[in-house]
């Protein structure tokens, strides 16, 4: 630790004093990672800073997701922003549209003086970020995907192998309820991993316009598929018994699954380190539930986390350096060193390999679920991912109208058509303001 | 107290003592969660201190926060300090200035100015965040010490309280003062600013412990970390990402933000106090 | 407007008096209110690239939104609820305090504490207690019978933002009040005792009226505080959940601004809002103003 310390104090000594020693160019880099992962981010910027003299990137912590996203915004619109930006997936389709504000990372790319091509990157984690045409517009930073987790010291006790469909995550709740205990299942970020994966994964669509891919005027279909409004209602119908347990929108559930209240958990991938370090059971990971009345196998679950934006509006010569910096943070070294200290699916394929060799997935079963449930197949219309705009509050809506259904206030058929209506109404309003 | 009933007497001090326990329970409980490792904080927290005490509070003090992202904790209490004290004594500094010629002067465009001072009162920041920042960042002001504090303040909830009070003190002080040929000036600094005393102090703290409290201000004009507050930086520990925040360590560093507002109340209880009767007059 | 009897004349030091406050108002908030104002009719994409002019679109729209509207109701419930219980609260104990001398001083200092934690982080404190798994309070609730789950139970979250809202409010009604008790003239109380009035008596007949001037200055004090002050609160506990049913105006705003980027919405609602603290400021001038007359 004591290193690593002194290495950032150098840093930020060194980018004090640059401008006028060396004449190096600062790159602004402004990003949402708190805690732990605040510290890998600063310690690949030291790294990077001190593999060449030209440039000097200064990472700044701006607050969580949208605190960083809209100081970015605000700060472009009073001419101070930075050069590189993360923004977390959904608020892909409000950068895209900003055209004149963001430089494309594929642009930025090609007029630098490196060699790069997008095919390196995984095709789950580039699909997301790509032009119909394939063009990456952002750099994929930090990518995850739902997977359930799971309390083996529960299911042996249940008698019960892991769950591989939502029928066996009912019938396992049965045998826990017969040994008397009542929750079997919880999950965060339900918009994300319940009802946009939850389509994906079943090769369904979220939205027209190739999930709003191909267009501005996208409409949600959330409302139209009667499997998930089936699945939906009969969860919210198991907390009677106590079968499956609220546990607020984000991560805010994870103590359920860590105290062992309950036996599965569906979040992210990431949440690696914390169920290492917090539960003190044997626990694994495992693919999401299929829902057979839906599909006889599974499609390919789409990634959630955020990506590297570049903005314009600076020096030419200043994203010579971006550039530069994306391509250190591309090598398969540091991708392989994030994934595996964060639980970050890799993004590159090389770093996936490269895991691979160093017997990462061997020693730590489970690790490699999240990766090959995002490649298991090429992607379709349906699970390449999603794009629309106006998506936090569409998010937000969301779970407005699912707390209204595990509250008991509406059914699942209802939640599903009024958040359709509501986000509908949010696109026509993004369509508008950028037509 | 008026006569004696033993009952009533043994009530009060229940009430009160049940009162205090359950208001600084909270504070109680931040506390015990600083003395343990964050395994046992997020497994469902003890009630009773751990043994991690020296431990975490090292952590805390000496690596620094970097560990869980943040700069180094002197730093940012040294800022909150600067931002707080600019806050209060600038607010106090142009508010006692301008109710004193609100209320001893007539001009003309008294009435305007006044009015012009007065719509401010009440709106919070908050409300009006973002056009805030582009004037900001227009004049040049993000990442500095006045970027932060100046434009907090910009209300007048000061200035009414001394209009309030000044609307108290006896004419016959100024008559005398203008018998004795004294001039504004000197009649503001030989007795308004001393019967304000009580005053100030309570506004002081009221006024701190508001700076010392800023949030999305600061988190919106800062780039620079070295121009990090406390709350900030506690805010910035609790948001983990898609991971666990490490609550032992950021329950003590609320603990330690939590020790310079409590000195300034403490310290200044009692003309704080007296200040506050006079203050809402 | 009143002013005093006797007055200083003076040709330019009232202009330089007022200066610094007038110059400080106008550049970092009559500019900025303007701004809003003028955003509150445009319709922009977040950037401020596509700039369109809306008229009062962004005002029809809000007052045709049903969310919006509840919005309203849950705020004045909330801000009822936080003002009426933290002055209740304080009142009990200052009382309680101002009939033991000798001992005010420890209560005192206990109960000051709470005022000095910033909201944001109240709002991590009570979050932390009322945890549904790990809480202590939760987990109390849950001995008590009470199934305590704030995520999904709108009158839980409404309950968690109010008791974490009311909390730090207690100890400076509590500071107010105490001080107002203390001034009252120890005579009068005595006066009445030997009238044979008991201590409840007294308190409705004789304290309570002389209370009644901080009494009202604490009403206004503490539901400005619960409109706009308890953003942090609610963005630290909640986040406006369940439904809508913690969506209080001050944090639609800025949610509006912040996550949904839509500028001329939410500034549309910093002008609803403005308007809404002039009217509060008009009353409560009138009332002191009339107050201080007779």
């Amino acid at each position: 630790m004591k290193s690593t310390l002194s290495m950032t104090a150098m840093a930020s000594v060194m980018a004090l004093a640059a401008p006028a020693a060396m004449a190096q160019t600062e790159i602004n880099f402004w990003h949402a990672m708190g805690g732990a992962l605040g510290e890998k981010v600063e310690e690949m910027a030291t790294a990077y800073n001190e593999s060449q003299d030209d440039f000097v990137v200064v990472p700044t912590y701006k607050g969580n997701y949208t605190e960083n996203m809209t100081a970015a915004i605000a700060a472009f619109r009073a001419g101070e922003q930075p050069h590189i930006v993360q923004v977390f997936e959904v608020g892909t389709a409000t950068m895209m549209a900003a055209q004149g504000a963001i430089k494309p990372v594929y642009e930025v790319m090609e007029n630098a003086d490196i060699e790069w091509s997008s095919d390196a990157y995984l095709p789950a984690v580039r699909s997301y970020y790509s032009t119909p045409e394939g063009q990456l517009l952002s750099l994929p930073f930090n990518s995850s995907t739902p997977v359930m987790w799971y309390n083996q010291d529960l299911l042996d006790q249940a008698g019960k192998d892991v769950p591989q469909t939502w029928d066996e995550v009912f019938e396992l709740a049965d045998a826990l309820q017969a040994e008397g205990h009542e929750c079997a299942v919880s999950f965060g970020w339900q918009s994300w991993s319940m009802i946009e994966n939850y389509l994906a994964w079943h090769n369904q669509p979220i939205g027209t316009q190739q999930n709003g891919f191909a267009g501005f005027d996208t409409e949600l279909t959330i409302d139209e598929s009667e499997d998930l409004a089936n699945l939906l209602q009969r969860i919210a119908d198991s907390q009677e018994d106590g079968t499956f347990v609220y546990g607020g929108r984000r991560g805010d559930s994870l103590p359920l699954f860590t105290s062992g209240e309950c036996a599965l958990w569906i979040n992210s991938s990431a949440y690696y380190p914390d169920m290492v370090e917090q539960a003190e059971f044997n626990f694994g990971q495992t693919m999401l539930p299929l829902n057979t009345e839906a599909a006889d196998a599974p499609q390919n679950s789409i990634i959630g986390g955020a990506t590297l934006w570049v903005l314009s509006g600076h020096e030419d010569a200043d994203y010579q350096g971006v550039a530069e910096f994306f391509d250190f943070i591309s090598q398969p070294e540091i991708q392989a060193d994030w994934h595996m200290s964060t639980g970050y699916v890799p993004i590159t394929t090389a770093a996936y390999e490269l895991a691979q060799e160093q017997g990462f997935y061997d020693e730590n079963p489970g690790t490699q679920t999240a990766i090959e449930q995002l490649s298991l197949n090429e992607p379709t219309a349906n699970s390449a991912g999603l794009r629309f705009g106006n998506f936090v509050q569409i998010r937000d809506v969301i779970n407005e109208e699912l707390e209204d259904l595990w509250s008991g206030d509406q059914t699942a058929e209802e939640a599903l058509s009024n958040a359709a209506e509501r986000g509908n109404a949010m696109l026509r309003d993004f369509e508008d303001t950028n037509m | 107290m008026v006569e004696r009933r033993p009952v009533l007497n043994f009530v009060q001090h229940f009430v009160l003592i049940l009162g205090a326990a359950i208001f600084a329970f909270p504070i109680y409980l931040a506390f015990v969660a600083s003395t343990h490792t964050g395994i046992e904080v997020n497994r469902g927290l003890p009630l009773l201190p751990g043994d991690q005490f020296f431990q975490n509070y090292a952590t805390v003090l000496g690596e620094g926060l970097s560990t869980a992202g943040a700069p180094p904790i002197g730093l940012m209490l040294m800022n909150s300090t600067i931002m707080a004290m600019a806050i209060a004594l600038g607010k106090i500094a142009i508010s006692l200035l301008s109710s004193f010629a609100i209320v001893y002067f007539k001009f003309p465009f008294r009435v305007l100015a006044f009015w012009t001072i007065f719509i401010t009162l009440m709106l919070p920041v908050e409300v009006r965040i973002l056009p805030t920042y582009e004037v900001v960042a227009q004049l040049g002001m993000l990442n500095s010490y006045a970027g932060l504090s100046i434009p907090l303040i910009a209300s007048a909830t000061a200035t009414f309280l001394f209009r309030q009070f000044f609307m108290t003190v006896p004419e016959e002080l100024t008559e005398a003062a203008r018998i004795d040929g004294a001039g504004p000036m000197k009649f503001f600094r030989d007795i308004l600013v001393p019967l304000s005393r009580t005053n100030l102090a309570a506004l002081f703290v009221i006024l701190f412990i508001y700076g010392w409290n800023q949030y999305l201000w600061p988190l919106l004009v800062t780039t620079d970390e070295s121009y990090y507050t406390v709350v900030m930086g506690i805010k910035r520990m609790a948001n983990a990402g898609d991971s666990l925040p490490e609550w032992h360590l950021i329950m003590a560093t609320a603990i330690l933000a939590l020790l310079p507002p409590v000195i300034v109340i403490l310290g200044m209880q009692r003309l704080f106090v007296r200040g506050l009767v006079e203050v809402e007059k | 407007m009143r002013t005093k009897r006797v007055t200083f004349r003076h040709r330019w030091l009232p202009y330089l008096l007022v200066a610094p406050q007038i110059v400080i108002t106008a550049v970092f908030f009559l500019w900025p209110a303007s701004q809003a104002i003028y955003q509150s009719v445009l319709r922009e994409d977040a950037f401020g690239l596509k700039t369109e002019f809306v008229g009062l679109a962004n005002f029809e729209r809000l007052f045709s939104d049903s969310a919006y509207l509840e919005s309203f109701w849950t705020t004045i419930v909330f801000s009822a609820l936080v003002a009426g219980l933290s002055m209740g609260i304080a009142l009990v104990l200052a009382v309680m305090a101002d009939r033991v001398i000798k001992s005010a001083l420890v209560y005192r200092t206990v109960l000051i504490w709470p005022y000095a934690v910033a909201p944001a982080i109240a709002g991590v404190l009570w979050w932390f207690l009322f945890n549904p798994t790990i809480g202590i309070g939760a987990y109390a609730m849950g001995q008590l019978g009470y199934d305590w789950n704030h995520f999904q139970d709108g009158n839980d979250a409404m309950a968690l933002i109010v008791i974490a809202a009311a909390w730090r409010q207690v100890s400076y009604n509590f500071l107010f009040f105490l001080a107002g008790l203390q001034a009252i003239p120890r005579s009068l109380i005595e006066a009445a005792a030997i009238d044979n009035a008991g201590p409840f008596k007294r308190f409705w007949s004789i304290q309570l009226p002389l209370l009644s001037p901080t009494v009202f200055f604490l009403l206004v004090v503490n539901v400005v505080y619960a409109f706009f002050e308890t953003f942090g609160i609610v963005h630290a506990t909640t986040g406006g959940g369940p439904g809508n049913e913690t969506v209080i105006l001050v944090y639609k705003v800025w949610r509006d601004a912040f996550e949904g980027l839509n500028l001329g919405s939410s500034a549309a609602q910093s002008v609803i809002l403005m308007v809404i603290v002039i009217a509060l400021t008009a009353i409560q001038f009138r009332y002191i103003e009339r107050r201080v007359e007779y």
